[in-house]
């Protein structure tokens, strides 16, 4: 169990963590008290029946282990690798209390691969309903929702815009965090199970919106592709990424490999990224694996930091230098990025978030030099079908606006994952695509959704 | 997979490729691009496209880099891994009246389809075309077939005018009244095409052509300069006011991998060298 040690993983994209082997799973297995009222449940955003699964572990059944997560989660092999388990199944377990929580990630991760490499099995599917259901984007949310009704019987057609599902998964998050083979053959398994993927195709333009109308249903999980920039003069030197850009042209594009595989990019000597999420840390973590030595900025203090603090320690522990409490103002340079100046920034009262406010420090500018700025501030929704979906209300940040069972203001059309809750983690988009999917299989099958919710 | 049903060289290193991809033509309008990925290892760039024909969409390129140089190489039956649109927003064509459509290099590639458009939609369509001498002139017969008029103009006089699109753009400006001008080509072309209306204000498109990676609006590489504020070329584009674009900053952009795309090209005719690929028509 444990990290490769960062000088070697430093130089290459296979993964930092190697998890566990059958004994140490058995072992950590052991360490699960079973409790009678077991909080790591209701801390799973798809409840997953977490003792039981630990149970059978420690009772070396790991076949039966992970068909039980799998009658919650499709995904297991993902969600253990890239799940926040410290906020969730894990911050309320009550090993944590006095020791150690549970490894329940690290557990869940273990059924997973050994499944995969040892006994790969279907779940089963329902007899055919004869519904149709469009599913609109594969990555988290699309994936989730596709399995759900796929389970249920209904014929699902996923609309991929990109030329490889995943979504996030593929060109988002980094291999050394989540091999592609591991994406790949959960996406595979979908498509054991029936559902139908059509890569290339853009709903709402290769897929005109008059065929949507012509599904059952319609579940938009598009996500929050669009990358914001911090909207400071010298943005548009060349020399300043998104994180989006940067990761795409890694992580999907393998231009880390150029020029063996065609799309190019800038490693840069000096490579500065902005930001503190968990997008900011791939992206600097990325930037390293190209050589380039990397300052992270990030306005607030260190326990503001909203990345994962494994993944926040993993950077460190590979020469990310952290620059805290600072925030760039201009990006220097005459075509190409040469700097760039920031300003201290100084804590005040929380914000809306309950956060403290950071604010610029009058006269404390200073310059650092770089090649790259990476900016990863955050994502909204993706505009490209969205605004050729008539008939379906928007919040203010461009999302979809959708009820507890994730429908839009649309007759027939449902929404799940960041395109309607603005950019949140993996795991809470496959829980709402979850939700979204079952209220569609209550709506096909003509039965309302309390119905659904005593199942 | 997505099948060539025909290619062919049209002119001096620009080359007219027909591929079955029913999901973009069948929805594709004027002003709109596709993205192209030929194989596992290849990159993902931005063609216009140039016309529709049932399932087939035609794209025509100049082979320039690797990838269009590849793309070149491919005949008929062979296929392309990826092809994802139309993308980008449709030309925002109306009723204006008396439109002109100006051409420019291989850029005369994206003309036909808008020219037909504004042709349908009423208008009284003047077509001019520019190129650096008549052998880089394509798609001369099928635009005098589409616009009500067909003007061309070469730099060495080889063909039509002695001198540059623009020119011939200036004399239809100064003469009638023209109520919208498209302008599609190199961008500094655009650029100094696109000063023959400013003074009138009379409403001009450009299509713009950054560097771009998935082109749908989720990277932010193709971001351009429009009347001070920052635009996707990709699903705010590609044409924009040609007024309010800031070209030098497009052209600054567009260079910044030169040495990458001169060592994949280098690596890429070392390789193939030997299959007369290289060579040109003409």
């Amino acid at each position: 169990m444990g990290d490769r040690p960062a000088e070697i993983r430093v130089h290459d994209f296979l993964e930092v963590d190697t998890g566990l082997t059958a004994e140490e799973a058995v072992q950590e297995a052991e360490r699960c008290i079973q409790c009678k009222k077991p909080g790591c449940v209701k801390g799973c955003p798809v409840g997953i029946d977490i003792p039981a699964f630990i149970a059978a572990v420690a009772g070396r059944d790991f076949a039966r282990a992970a068909a039980i997560i799998k009658e919650e989660n499709l995904l297991p092999a993902i969600c253990g690798r890239v799940c926040p388990q410290e906020v969730q199944c894990e911050g309320v377990c009550i090993m944590g209390v006095k020791e150690q929580p549970v490894g329940i990630g690290a557990l869940e991760r273990f059924v997973a691969d050994w499944e995969r490499e040892h006994a790969p099995t279907l779940p089963g599917v329902r007899e055919p309903s004869g519904n149709r259901v469009a599913v609109v984007g594969s990555g988290p949310a699309g994936l989730a929702a596709a399995f759900e009704l796929a389970k249920r019987g209904h014929k699902v057609t996923m609309f991929e815009s990109l030329h490889a599902p995943g979504g996030v998964l593929m060109y988002g998050i980094p291999s050394f965090r989540l091999p592609k083979e591991v994406v790949q053959a959960e996406v595979d398994q979908l498509r054991r199970m029936g559902v139908e993927i059509r890569l290339n195709h853009l709903a709402g333009a290769s897929v005109g919106m008059d065929e949507l109308d012509l599904y059952d249903a319609v579940l938009v999980a598009t996500g929050a592709g669009l990358p914001f920039f911090m909207g400071i003069p010298g943005e548009q030197l060349s020399g300043v990424y998104s994180a989006n850009e940067f990761l795409t042209r890694v992580n999907l594009m393998h231009a880390d490999r150029f020029p063996e595989y065609d799309t190019p990019i800038k490693r840069g000597s000096r490579v500065v990224v902005v930001g503190g999420g968990n997008v900011a840390m791939d992206s600097a973590r990325v930037a390293r694996r190209l050589g380039a030595n990397v300052t992270l900025v990030y306005r607030r203090r260190e326990e503001d930091i909203p990345a994962r603090r494994a993944e926040v320690d993993r950077a460190r522990e590979e020469g990310v230098e952290f620059l805290l409490c600072a925030n760039p103002v201009r990006v220097l340079g005459d075509q190409l990025v040469t700097g760039v100046e920031c300003v201290k920034m100084e804590m005040c009262d929380p914000d809306l978030s309950g956060r403290p406010e950071p604010v610029p420090e009058e006269g404390s500018n200073f310059t650092i030099d770089a090649d790259i700025l990476i900016q990863a501030i955050g994502q909204g929704p993706n505009p490209l079908l969205i605004r050729r979906l008539s008939g379906v209300s928007y919040g203010r940040k461009g999302n979809l606006v959708v009820d507890e069972a994730g429908r839009t203001s649309k007759e027939g059309y449902y929404a799940a994952g960041d395109v309607a809750t603005g950019a949140a983690t993996v795991i809470l988009a496959m829980g709402g695509a979850k939700k979204a999917a079952l209220a569609i299989d209550a709506m096909l099958r003509g039965e309302t959704l309390d119905q659904v919710s005593e199942e | 997979m997505y099948r060539v049903e025909e290619a062919k060289p049209l002119a001096e290193r620009v080359y007219q490729m027909w591929v079955r991809a029913p999901h973009v033509a069948r929805h594709a309008r004027a002003g709109q691009f596709l993205i192209v990925r030929i194989d596992e290892r290849g990159e993902r760039i931005p063609l216009t496209i140039s016309a529709v024909n049932g399932d087939l969409v035609r794209m025509i390129f100049m082979a320039v880099g690797k990838t269009t140089r590849q793309l070149a190489a491919l005949k008929e039956g062979d296929h392309i891994l990826d092809i994802a649109g139309p993308l980008g927003r449709p030309s925002e064509i109306e009723r204006y009246g008396t439109v002109v459509v100006v051409g420019g290099g291989v850029g005369i590639a994206s003309t036909p389809i808008i020219a037909r458009e504004a042709r349908e939609a009423g208008n009284h369509v003047i077509g001019i075309i520019g190129a650096r001498n008549a052998d880089f002139l394509i798609l001369e017969d099928e635009l005098a077939g589409i616009c009500d008029e067909l003007y061309i103009a070469t730099d060495d006089g080889s063909r039509g005018y002695h001198g540059f699109a623009a020119d011939l753009l200036k004399k239809e400006v100064a003469n009638r009244g023209i109520d919208c001008v498209w302008i599609i080509g190199p961008a500094i072309m655009m650029k100094v095409t696109s000063n023959v209306t400013r003074p009138s204000g009379i409403k001009t498109f450009v299509s713009l052509n950054p560097i771009m990676v998935d082109g749908t609006g989720m990277c932010g590489s193709c971001r351009v300069t429009v009347g001070g504020e920052t635009r996707f070329a990709c699903v705010d584009g590609p044409e924009f006011d040609a007024h309010q674009v800031d070209f030098d900053l497009l052209m600054q952009r567009q260079r910044y991998y030169l040495d990458e795309e001169k060592n994949s090209l280098g690596r890429y005719l070392e390789h193939t060298c030997t299959c007369g690929e290289g060579k040109h028509h003409g």
